[in-house]
């Protein structure tokens, strides 16, 4: 069976800097920030109390009501941007093609918002009071499968969860399965939303916060940056539709970007730290540029995971030089996390998107807050802002908690 | 607002319909698109509001409309 080339059709957005592609990509590379106090809940007893909220997201506006209040705000946030995505991409689904369609979705937590309301309820008004829809409202895969219900996509319906990587995993794997023919097309990407008491308490018994720029909330995320902190909780969606070259050119679609590579490793090393040699990250990076048949000196640009924690920005600059060598120098390291916050599940979607954008637009967007030297950290990130400049690859970085790496290589489509 | 009224609001929240759908003679599954799961969310609405216990046997009776208003007239 001969492999099929995968191309990216079609993006679509949900995230703290705007609720659709054009309006989050315009505020990407002008340098804007979508961090602020947290709204959601009084954070005021807190140590961290900012966050990468998603503003202005009216559930009602997508969804029927009835249906809405029967999911948690992560997969209302995934049937919200799929549906930008089936218009973003003009791909129908119909009879006859449903079951080549799969869903394929990462998911880092699933429905802490409902958890924390329905635990209220069994505490206070007993085990007879829980409404049968709270399970189907907070386990991950509804995402995906609310996603199948309102697209009629009838192919393979999964989650993938690998904490932080789960976005970069989902298309990896979306990707694999369009290559090796299973499907001609796959809706992926990521979903989050775990702004809660629970998720915000939890990152910050583990330190992984950022709580000392509570004042300055557009300044707290710094990827890379000497005074870096912790990262800035954030949350939303980002969504790709995949698809074979020849299903995309069989229609016309426009195409953003080629899919060449995935990598994805694990660190056997401890449950929360990267290691320190960067071994895990390295290779999957490495894994990515092989299946792509490529030299790494033909990579130019890196979606890095950037997530403004001491610990990932030192060792993710330790693989990328591992990776690289002296090539390394040359790279454009841009951490879209400075500007929106760590989406967790869903960043691997939405900075796969930033990264098609990248390619399509020929701007690479920068690295906000990046101002002071960390002699471990001595790669070009940028700064804030972007730069014209025509991208040949981008290769977009997630790695997870459980010591999970994963990588996608995007490559600029030119026929 | 009487207890009917009361009811028919409950009715028009949990299953998504409008004000002209819940008419009397509606039945909760053929005429108002209710499945086992919404039966059980919109009867523990009502014991919600107003603060009673419908045992699983009662609740099965509840078929239309009426059927609760009625079974919460009674109630209170």
């Amino acid at each position: 069976m001969t492999e099929k080339r995968v191309v990216v059709t079609g993006l679509a957005t949900i995230n703290p800097l705007g609720n659709d592609v054009d309006t989050s990509w315009e505020k990407l590379i002008a340098g804007e920030s979508g961090i602020g106090p947290i709204t959601q809940f009084d954070a005021s007893e807190f140590t961290s109390q900012i966050a990468g909220e998603v503003k202005d997201f009216n559930a009602a506006d997508h969804i029927p009501p009835k249906q809405a209040r029967r999911m948690d705000r992560f997969v209302q946030f995934g049937v919200a941007c799929a549906k930008q995505l089936m218009e973003h991409s003009k791909y129908e689904i119909t009879d006859e093609n449903a079951k080549r369609v799969g869903v394929m979705l990462g998911v880092g937590l699933g429905g802490l918002n409902t958890i924390e309301m329905f635990h209220s309820k069994l505490t206070s008004a007993g085990p007879n009071k829980i409404s049968p829809f709270w399970i189907p409202m907070l386990i991950s895969n509804m995402a995906p499968g609310q996603v199948s219900i309102f697209t009629g996509a009838k192919g393979p319906n999964l989650v993938f969860t690998s904490a932080c990587a789960s976005g970069t995993h989902a298309i990896g794997h979306a990707f694999e399965e369009i290559k090796t023919g299973r499907c001609d097309a796959v809706i992926t990407g990521g979903v989050e939303s775990t702004i809660t008491p629970m998720g915000v308490s939890g990152f910050t018994a583990l330190k992984a916060l950022c709580s000392n720029r509570n004042e300055e909330p557009t300044k707290a995320s710094r990827p890379f940056d000497g005074e870096r902190s912790g990262f800035i909780i954030g949350e939303g969606a980002g969504l790709l539709m995949l698809e074979s070259l020849e299903s995309a050119q069989a229609r016309g679609a426009k195409i953003y970007a080629e899919v060449v590579g995935f990598g994805s490793t694990g660190d056997a090393f401890h449950m929360t730290a990267p290691r320190e040699d960067s071994e895990g990250m390295a290779q999957s990076m490495i894994n990515a540029i092989e299946e792509a048949g490529i030299e790494t000196g033909a990579v130019d640009c890196i979606n890095a995971h950037g997530t403004s924690t001491s610990l990932n920005d030192k060792a993710e600059t330790g693989a990328m030089k591992k990776v690289f060598g002296d090539h390394a120098y040359k790279l454009r390291v841009s951490a879209n996390k400075s500007q929106t916050g760590h989406l967790l599940g869903a960043a691997g979607g939405m900075e796969g998107v930033f990264s098609c954008l990248t390619l399509d637009k020929g701007i690479v967007p920068g690295t906000a807050n990046y101002e002071t030297p960390d002699p471990d950290c001595d790669l070009n990130y940028m700064g804030s802002g972007s730069e014209e400049y025509q991208a040949e690859y981008v290769l977009s970085n997630n790695f997870g908690f459980g010591g999970t790496n994963a990588s996608v290589l995007f490559k600029r489509f030119n026929g | 607002m009487s207890v009917e009224a009361k009811v028919k609001q409950i009715i028009i929240e949990q299953l998504g319909v409008s004000e002209e759908e819940v008419k009397n003679e509606a039945s909760f599954v053929e005429d108002l698109g209710a499945d086992s799961l919404d039966l059980t969310e919109l009867i523990m609405a009502m014991e919600e509001e107003f603060g009673v216990e419908i045992d699983d046997d009662d609740a099965q009776k509840i078929l239309k409309v009426q059927d609760a208003y009625d079974y919460i007239a009674k109630q209170q």
